[in-house]
């Protein structure tokens, strides 16, 4: 084949300042700070990493200012190599920031008036647990998306979720009806997503806004009129039961986190395993993500647009229907007003985190799970670390991705745009 | 075309497929009856592989999973078959735009098509890449497939159609036989033979004011669309550039203008390097400049004439102030320029979108020569705008260098740069490949635009001799039939 | 030469993109970018506007005829905005009263015998929906009993106007958050960081209203300086992002509104700001000298001078849309970024004043709150101005006399609703469903209309049958 001059590439040299070589110094920052100051304000106390769910048990110790140097260290290395060579930039981001993290570990567990040891076991369930509505939010966020629907009502959809698992629940007295009604719930109002962003042409953010005002409303209406009056007939849904896997269960560490679940815990797993294969594996799959990106292409090849994008927009409201029931039926029982209180937004933010990939959007919701998990560890020893500014952590990092400081992330091409024909 | 597709329905009459009449409803009946179509804009998912793209809609799968083994093949199989070599794996964004066109055939193909429709498929691309589609067209011919080839090029046609139908604003207004003298098609695609003079003296060049040294700019794709740009614009005269569109001119004006950073060289006006400034300070500087998509950079629609007779002027006395605007000097300006520049609007405070595009260009005109300029800077400067409009803007252009501004003008329509220029600059990928008089032979011209430089004895061969058969873009489009 | 449209149609994309390859994305124009001129446009309104793209290949119409077209469709386009407004408003009570109904056990039990008792069940419907609806008027407007009992007498001028003074107090943060939405959305901005702007501005007012003890004429300004320029700089930041990395404003909002919200947790709980005196999460009271005056100095009427500023606020707006220069280039920059650039416009530069500004307006919307009606800081004292404010521009149609109106009607509703609570015992949670039906109603004029056709055309005949039998 011939190249035209317009194919080739204008010789300008690559920068030094590589987005890599940019992260490595603020990791070296980082690291710096972690050897110094986390070094000396750590005492020579042990911190402890015990690993099963509890305080007692088998664990490992590590003195607090060595441990605080030590893993400060860590973060500065893999810093400097990050910035020296400009290369294998995920591993290496990810190994100065567990430097970093178990360097302020070591100190404040070692300076803890409470307790000097963190359950490694507990923090992991605990992590899983918090990640599990957002797992399912972010899935239904990339569902809509990937098909061109901008998905901002992710907390209703959360929210209708749970207020229909709680009532649905108690009215029938079982959990499985309440969960499927939870995610009939969340359909119904992807329902009002669908029309008016695909038929009206109504700016899906906009849609979605209002969706979650109406969501808010709505439950917390008939939270007030139908449920408060008599919690036991309207908003007693009991809880799910879990179903340890033996053995598997026994595993350190992740074991309890993994294995010890529920309908919510396992059905997250199975549902990104299940989206993940059939968004890149199956026809439909193939079709919706070239919805998303070229409608216009799908269309000329005689591939359904707007019923595609429908059929998307409906299932994504099941499944973030069904992991809002998570809210009221598993976290705690019963349904209270605006209980999902911001989790769709993060889970929102994890979906952008994950890049539009359902196992890019389990990750960061790991990662936020992580965090809140944290924060709560942190403030169970009296930590001096404000709570609110580790749990800032999330939207700090997602604004960080969306400003293509840590790497530009790209929605889906047609996100947001309805499609008219001709 | 688009309702052969069935991206469009007819408001009346049929359509006969093999004799029979059918209704296509959308694509897909479309394909079912046989017929496939390429776009001008490609029809492809950027992110998506080339397997991907060309199984989207007919995918192989068992049980809803795709068989990508069996999709590869088969693209293996079509691109051999009909000698169309591609990478089923390589990403579609990352190929350039002669193979993304190939991509795009060979979906058709795949899709089992009797007849294919290309809708202006050598537009994108580069004469050598438009011979080796016409190599393909003849293959498909010999492999028993129907063409309907959509052109403006004359020597396209003429080197591939076996009959040809020339249409012109939505009529069928003859056929002729691939035969046909040149002059023959041409007259029939324009309706009569435009003669395009605009009255003027000789140029009186004086002071250089526009100086271009080395200038390297990339365009979107970080691609090296102007590759060493040396101009030197005088005052008194209008410098014209002419060439194929896409050859690096729309970069090089935008550069000038301050809204593309410049990679290497400068551009100094009036002696005083203005590489690096800002698109205000530039226009500030009495720069005057017609953008070449009007809806896109000249105008805003929703804004009203008036509005829009200040767009670069509103924050000068005694339009605006530091922080308000004076609407009564507005509207007077919008008054005189309307009459002095016949802008045909119910009034000033009409949306400019409503008006048409002559009107909206002349618009653009009137507010750019509403300062004293220096310099003017006009691109396609009557692009889709009726005769009269043309003959008027044409002479206020004239009109601004015999008032002694230097005049950039930069247009893909020949007739219109020798009608106006002093002098000729060809641009031809990124570079200027001579600078000569507008009296030079149209072959010559012809023959630079396409890149051949006739008085160096190198000759590519596989080039077109012949350069552009433009015709003013007045609306027509032929058909080649290539019947096996 | 690429383009084989007629010489009078327009080139527009045909001629455009053949240069600039088949998929580019434009930059500074992305995926969500709000079309200003169209603020919550329904389906009808954008195939008006496709119609004026000429696609066809017939020469242009005559200019005379079109314009005159044009105005005539533009006239009635004007009206039917008013018309779909009040249709939606209509639906959404209507809407609101079915859920009354569901909600309420008495009623819902009673259509258990529609069929044996119809005329009770239907009596007891409209007796309960009515009854109200009428309680949230006599919350949010008047109340005639008063105005006889005050007749009489028997009660204040003042309880009179209550009712009014709440609607007033109601309506003041929702009209900054408001027009906080509509100036960027006039820039193409989608704003729905108002939350966390307006939370901001809290912070800044509150703390100058409860650290300082300065006399009243200094301190409030202060106050109400240090609101806006905390909010500003919110919003700034959301702007300068945008600007300079691409970074899409509605996530960034989204995401400084949580960041927002934490931090005003945390800063309420720091030493010199908490109420040392409380056990729970709140600051120190503001203190009186940092207030907002109250229109009238009563006890009972709680208006203050937050409504003054608030339409203050839209007039300076309303004029800098239409006089100001940077008015001027907003709007070029929200209705197209390409010819503003072109035009020597700092797209950017205007991107980040126009978030800034957004910002000072939601900031002034938290300000009003904690130096009006807030006595101290809390983590949930403005409830979800910033939202509603989305729903307040969206019903005002992005304009600032329209933002105005829908605040207005807002604070009706939030009034009303707090009386309809106490009296008829309907949640006033139900004032957020209302609202969000309005503004999807209003969204969507299609729908609204395709609902009052399908509603009138049968019922029309039907009643068109009985006249003449």
């Amino acid at each position: 084949m011939t190249t035209s001059t317009m194919d080739v590439e204008l010789a300008v040299p690559e920068a030094y300042w590589t987005r890599a070589r940019k992260t490595g110094a603020v990791m070296i920052v980082l690291g710096l700070l972690a050897t110094i100051l986390f070094g000396a304000l750590a005492s020579s106390e042990n911190a402890r990493f015990a690993l099963g769910e509890n305080v007692s048990g088998a664990g490992f110790d590590i003195p607090g200012t060595a441990g605080a140097i030590l893993f400060g260290l860590v973060a500065l290395a893999a810093g400097a190599a990050l910035l020296v060579t400009g290369k294998h930039f995920g591993v290496l981001t990810g190994v100065a920031l567990m430097g970093f993290i178990i360097s302020a570990l070591c100190w404040q567990m070692s300076v803890s008036p409470v307790s000097h040891i963190m359950p490694l076991g507990f923090i992991a369930a605990a992590t899983f647990t918090a990640a599990i509505p957002l797992i399912f939010g972010s899935l239904g966020g990339v569902l809509c998306e990937r098909s061109g629907v901008v998905n901002v009502a992710i907390e209703g959809q959360l929210l209708t979720g749970a207020f229909f698992g709680a009532l649905f629940g108690t009215l029938t007295g079982s959990f499985w009806l309440g969960l499927l009604a939870a995610a009939i719930g969340g359909a119904l109002l992807s329902a009002i997503l669908a029309v008016f962003a695909i038929k009206y042409l109504v700016d899906q953010v906009v849609v979605g806004i209002v969706l979650n005002v109406f969501a808010g409303g709505l439950t917390a209406f008939f939270y007030e009129q139908v449920m408060r009056p008599d919690t036991d007939a309207y908003n007693f849904p009991g809880k799910v039961p879990s179903w340890p896997i033996p053995g598997l269960v026994d595993i350190p560490i992740i074991g309890p986190a993994l294995f010890n679940g529920n309908i919510f815990s396992y059905g997250s797993l199975i549902a990104v395993a299940v989206i993940t294969i059939a968004l890149f594996r199956t026809r439909w799959g193939l079709r919706t993500r070239a919805v998303g990106e070229h409608p216009a292409a799908a269309d000329t090849v005689g591939i359904r647009v707007l019923g595609l994008r429908y059929a998307n927009v409906l299932i994504a409201g099941l499944v973030a229907g069904f992991g809002g029931a998570y809210f009221s039926m598993l976290s705690t029982t019963g349904f209270s007003k605006y209980m999902v209180s911001g989790a769709g937004f993060i889970a929102l933010a994890a979906m952008i985190f994950g890049r539009w990939h359902p196992v890019g959007a389990f990750f960061a919701s790991l990662f936020f799970g992580f965090f809140g998990a944290l924060t709560g560890f942190l403030t169970s020893i009296s930590s001096p670390i404000p709570s609110q500014f580790l749990s800032m952590l999330p939207y700090v990092a997602t604004i960080f991705a969306v400003a293509g400081l840590v790497g530009r992330v790209r929605a889906p091409a047609a996100d947001g745009k309805p499609y008219v024909k001709g | 075309m688009n309702v052969l597709y069935g991206l469009l329905q007819p408001d009346s009459g049929e359509i006969l497929v093999d004799g029979a009449p059918v209704r296509i409803k959308g694509p897909g009946d479309a394909i079912k009856v046989g017929i496939g179509m390429v776009h001008q804009h490609f029809m492809l998912v950027p992110v998506f592989s080339v397997a991907e793209n060309i199984m989207l809609g007919a995918e192989p799968a068992h049980g809803g999973f795709i068989d990508h083994g069996k999709a590869v093949k088969l693209v293996r199989e079509v691109s051999q078959r009909y000698g169309l070599p591609l990478n089923p794996d390589a990403i579609i964004e990352d190929l350039p735009i002669g193979i993304q066109q190939r991509v795009e055939i060979v979906k058709a193909l795949t899709r089992d098509v009797d007849l294919l429709i290309l809708d202006e498929p050598t537009a994108v691309l580069t004469p050598q890449e438009t011979d080796e589609l016409l190599e393909v067209m003849r293959g498909l011919k010999a492999a028993g497939k129907s063409i309907v080839f959509i052109t403006h090029k004359l020597r396209e046609v003429k080197a591939v159609a076996d009959r040809i139908t020339v249409i012109r604003r939505g009529r069928t207004v003859g056929t002729a036989e691939p035969t046909a003298p040149e002059s023959e098609l041409a007259e029939l695609m324009v309706g009569r033979s435009v003669v395009l003079e605009v009255p003027k003296e000789a140029a009186v060049p004086g002071e250089p004011v526009l100086e271009i040294a080395g200038l390297v700019v990339a365009d979107d794709r970080e691609h090296r669309a102007v590759d060493g740009v040396d101009l030197v614009v005088r005052a008194g005269e209008v410098l014209g550039i002419a060439g194929v569109q896409g050859n690096g001119q729309t970069e090089l004006v935008e550069s000038i203008m301050g809204l593309r950073p410049a990679r290497a060289g400068s551009v100094h006006l009036s002696g005083k390097p203005i590489t690096t400034w800002h698109t205000r300070e530039v226009l500030r500087a009495g720069v005057g400049y017609v953008p070449e998509d009007r809806s896109v950079d000249g105008l805003v629609k929703e804004f009203s004439v008036a509005e829009n007779l200040v767009l670069d002027l509103y924050d000068l006395p005694p339009f605006g102030g530091r922080f308000a605007l004076d609407l009564d000097a507005i509207e007077a300006q919008a008054e005189q320029k309307i009459a002095e520049f016949d802008v045909r609007t119910q009034s000033p405070h009409q949306p400019v979108g409503a008006l048409s595009g002559g009107n909206q260009q002349k618009v653009i005109v009137a507010r750019e020569m509403s300062t004293p300029l220096k310099l003017l800077i006009a691109s396609q400067p009557t692009r889709g705008v009726d005769v009269g409009s043309i003959e008027f803007i044409h002479s206020r252009i004239v009109a601004e260098r015999d008032r002694g501004a230097a005049v950039l003008v930069v247009s893909s329509e020949l007739d219109e740069v020798v009608a106006l220029a002093d002098r000729v600059a060809v641009m031809y990928r990124g570079r200027v490949l001579a600078v000569v008089s507008p009296d030079t032979p149209r072959e010559t011209l012809g023959l630079l635009m396409a890149g051949i430089d006739p008085s160096s004895s190198s000759h590519t061969p596989g080039t077109p001799a012949s350069g552009e058969q433009d015709t003013q873009g007045e609306g027509m489009s032929e058909h080649g039939e290539a019947a096996s | 030469m690429t383009s084989h449209e007629p010489i009078e149609a327009e080139p527009g994309a045909t001629a455009a993109s053949p240069d600039k390859g088949p998929a580019q994305p434009t930059p500074g124009v992305d995926q969500y970018h709000v079309d200003p001129s169209l603020p919550a446009a329904g389906v009808e309104e954008r195939h008006d506007q496709a119609e004026r793209q000429p696609k066809h290949r017939a020469p242009a119409p005559e200019e005379g005829k079109r314009s005159f077209g044009r105005t005539f469709r533009e006239e009635l386009w004007a009206n039917n905005n008013f018309t779909v407004t009040l249709l939606a408003i209509v639906l959404a009570l209507i809407c609101g009263g079915v859920l009354m109904v569901i909600g309420n056990a008495e009623v819902r039990d009673q259509w258990q015998y529609l069929l044996y008792q119809p005329g009770k069940t239907i009596g007891d419907t409209w007796a309960f929906v009515s009854t109200a609806y009428t309680d949230m008027f006599k919350g949010a407007v008047v109340n005639p009993d008063t105005v006889n009992r005050w007749y009489w007498n028997m009660t204040t001028w003042q309880q009179v106007f209550y009712p009014i003074s709440e609607t007033l107090t109601n309506a003041a943060p929702l009209i900054f958050t408001g027009l906080a939405v509509a100036v960027p959305f006039r820039a193409g901005l989608f704003n729905i960081g108002g939350q966390g702007q307006a939370i901001m501005g809290a912070i800044g007012g509150g703390t100058v209203g409860l650290a300082l003890s300065l006399p009243a004429i200094v301190q409030v300004p202060l106050g109400v300086l240090a609101g806006a320029l905390l909010g500003g700089l919110w919003g700034y930041l959301v702007g300068i992002l945008k600007a300079r990395t691409g970074a899409h404003e509605v996530i960034l909002t989204i995401m400084l509104n949580n960041i927002a919200f934490l931090f005003l947790g945390w800063f309420i709980l720091q030493q010199g700001i908490k109420d040392p005196a409380r056990s729970d999460a709140i600051s120190k009271p503001i203190q009186e000298s940092g207030r907002l005056p109250q229109l009238i100095p009563d006890p009972l009427l709680r208006a203050n001078l937050a409504i003054v500023l608030a339409v203050l606020a839209a007039a300076g707006v309303a004029w800098l849309l239409k006089r100001g220069r940077f008015g001027f280039e907003l709007r070029a920059v929200g209705h197209n970024p390409h010819a503003a650039a072109t035009a020597g416009i700092k797209v950017g530069t205007t991107v980040a004043l126009t978030m800034a500004l957004a910002g000072a307006l939601a900031g002034l919307g938290g300000t009003s709150v904690a130096l009006g009606t807030a006595p101290a800081l809390t983590v949930d004292m403005l409830g979800q101005i910033g939202f509603n404010g989305i729903l307040v521009a969206l019903l005002g149609r992005v304009r600032p006399w329209g933002v105005v109106g829908a605040g207005l009607l807002f604070g009706a509703l939030q009034a009303g609703g707090n009386a309809m609570q106490t009296f008829s015992g309907v949640s006033v949670e139900l004032v957020g469903v209302i609202q969000a039906l309005i503004v999807l109603f209003v969204a969507a004029p299609a729908l609204v209309k395709a609902i009052y056709r399908l509603r009138r055309s049968p019922a029309a005949a039907a009643q068109a049958g009985l006249a003449k039998g």
